[in-house]
């Protein structure tokens, strides 16, 4: 049965003398090799010059801050029940009086890891989060020489903050922008 | 001061020579090796060292460097007065071979005339010929003092081929030395400037001195000696640092000085293609730099060529590599002999 038109027959006839002497081959193979040098090279020219992403692309959580630079999360522990590879962790903890410009709400995760050894980047953190406090964005976890280094904290996905860094901040947001209704928007 | 007929001046010429072709030698090989890389790199859609420098011109010299800083092993059970000479020997006899090879016309001083060539001996060509087949010690003598069961193996597979391919070597060239009837190497290109480059007379002979040279350089197809892959990288395998660097660069030197002895032979030396050049009447010191370039120019094509069929054709198997020195190459050399013979001898009579 023949599945595909691509099957091409072998042709096991003895060699001609001309094919013997492998010259003429050698001649078409040498064009062969020629040509490849003028054409365009496949290389990217990796720090200088790095392929993009797809817009679809999921890389390394950024833990979001509002255009107050407040912390939206709220440990609510959702992320960490949709999370399939159970690669999230948190503590929460209650916000004092005085720390009103640091967290938007009354309650805020005092510890939350995230273990990139663990993590799938599947997204579903980002889809479970009901204050579009954490999103994946368009970096990828560098390497590690120990397996500590590479459980993200805090420090690690904190976005920067948006007035006291506002250049470091927008090329953390990445394109990728919340989508939820309630991103970024100071609670009323 | 005159020392018989030699005059200080002479050997002060020679050594200036000598000490200038050396310096080229190890130039050329330096940036071939960087060429290789480059044109791999071009050929397999890829770039090539571009980070030492611009366009990775500094590429050789951290190669070289990282070489010297390299830790030195000699193996306990090697003979390491041997082990020494191996690589020693490769790269003297390689820097050798460039005495006979005329690099360009020769100058005209007011003193006298000054060949841009170290020794033009009545037996040239035999000098290159003689001197190659000692680098056959270089691969033998590393490869036995390493006490190393494959480096011997490889050993003696590099040096039964080099053996092997001499043979049709010298039979191409006698081909061309029926028609030049000289082995000196500086008639040999006068008769190409007046008759014709010899690879129009000789083209089967150009082809088989090719290939041989191919071998005799352990250059791909024919690179056996040194398959990393298969073959566990061959005599060398024991050598490390600068040692190593020796016979890989050597093995560059050798490839730049065949190159200019094939451009010597058959590519009419230093003479300039489709004009004559005599009657421009330049000024000789003009005159022989461009005749140096052009030669340059035909060794580096030659380079190139080298540098191509090594990115384009995979390795022989040993036996095929016999099977062609000894089975097809030589026939075939001995044909193109008799055949140019008696043509040459229909011609005359």
């Amino acid at each position: 049965m023949q599945l595909t038109q691509r099957a091409k027959p072998v042709d096991r006839s003895p060699m001609t003398f001309l094919e013997s002497l492998y010259l003429w081959n050698i001649i078409k193979g040498m064009g062969i090799t020629l040509k490849h040098m003028f054409l365009k090279k496949a290389t990217i020219q990796y720090p200088e010059e790095k392929r993009p992403f797809s817009p679809v692309f999921r890389g390394l959580h950024v833990l979001n801050r509002d255009a107050e630079g407040r912390e939206n999360c709220t440990a609510c522990g959702l992320c960490a029940v949709a999370c399939p590879a159970e690669a999230i962790t948190m503590e929460a903890a209650e916000r004092m009086p005085g720390e009103e410009k640091l967290y938007r709400e009354e309650k805020y995760a005092a510890k939350y890891e995230i273990n990139m050894l663990r993590c799938i980047f599947c997204g579903l953190c980002e889809e479970a989060c009901p204050k579009d406090a954490i999103y994946l964005s368009q970096t990828f976890a560098p390497a590690n020489y120990a397996r500590k280094g590479f459980i993200y904290g805090k420090q690690e996905l904190l976005i920067p903050h948006p007035i006291e860094q506002p250049e470091a901040y927008q090329k953390a947001l990445g394109d990728r922008q919340p989508s939820s209704r309630n991103a970024n928007q100071p609670v009323a | 001061m005159v020392i018989g007929a030699v005059t200080l001046w002479f050997i002060l010429e020679k050594v200036i020579l000598i000490a200038s072709i050396i310096g080229l030698s190890f130039f050329i090989a330096m940036y071939t090796t960087l060429a290789e890389r480059k044109i791999a790199g071009w050929m397999q859609d890829r770039h090539g060292p571009n980070r030492a420098g611009p366009f990775g011109i500094l590429q050789p010299l951290a190669d070289g460097g990282k070489l010297f800083f390299k830790e030195e092993i000699t193996p306990v059970t090697s003979n390491r007065f041997l082990f020494l000479l191996g690589p020693a020997l490769a790269m003297i006899v390689a820097l050798v071979t460039s005495t006979v090879i005329p690099w360009g016309a020769p100058v005209l001083t007011s003193t006298g005339t000054i060949a841009l060539q170290v020794a033009d001996v009545d037996m040239g060509i035999l000098i290159v010929f003689s001197v190659v087949s000692v680098g056959v010690y270089g691969i033998m003598i590393g490869g036995w003092a390493s006490n190393n069961k494959f480096s011997l193996l490889a050993a003696i597979r590099g040096a039964s081929q080099m053996v092997s391919y001499e043979l049709p070597m010298s039979l191409a060239l006698i081909a061309v030395l029926f028609m030049t009837g000289s082995l000196k190497m500086s008639e040999i290109v006068s008769y190409q400037m007046a008759n014709g480059w010899n690879i129009i007379y000789q083209p089967l002979g150009f082809l088989i001195f090719f290939i041989c040279a191919l071998a005799e350089c352990n250059r791909t197809p024919f690179d056996l000696p040194e398959a990393e892959n298969e073959l566990n990288f061959g005599y060398h395998q024991e050598y490390s640092s600068m040692k190593l660097g020796f016979y890989l660069f050597a093995e560059y030197i050798n490839m730049f000085v065949s190159s200019a002895v094939m451009a010597t032979l058959f590519l009419g030396g230093y003479d300039i293609p489709f004009v004559n050049e005599a009657s421009w009447g330049l000024e000789p010191w003009l005159y022989s730099l461009i005749s140096f370039s052009v030669m340059m120019a035909k060794v580096s094509f030659l380079l190139f060529v080298f540098i191509w069929i090594r990115w384009t054709i995979p390795r022989f198997r040993y036996d095929q590599l016999m099977n062609l020195g000894w089975r097809k190459l030589i026939p075939l050399a001995l044909f193109n002999m008799v055949l140019s013979a008696a043509i040459l001898l229909w011609l005359k009579s």
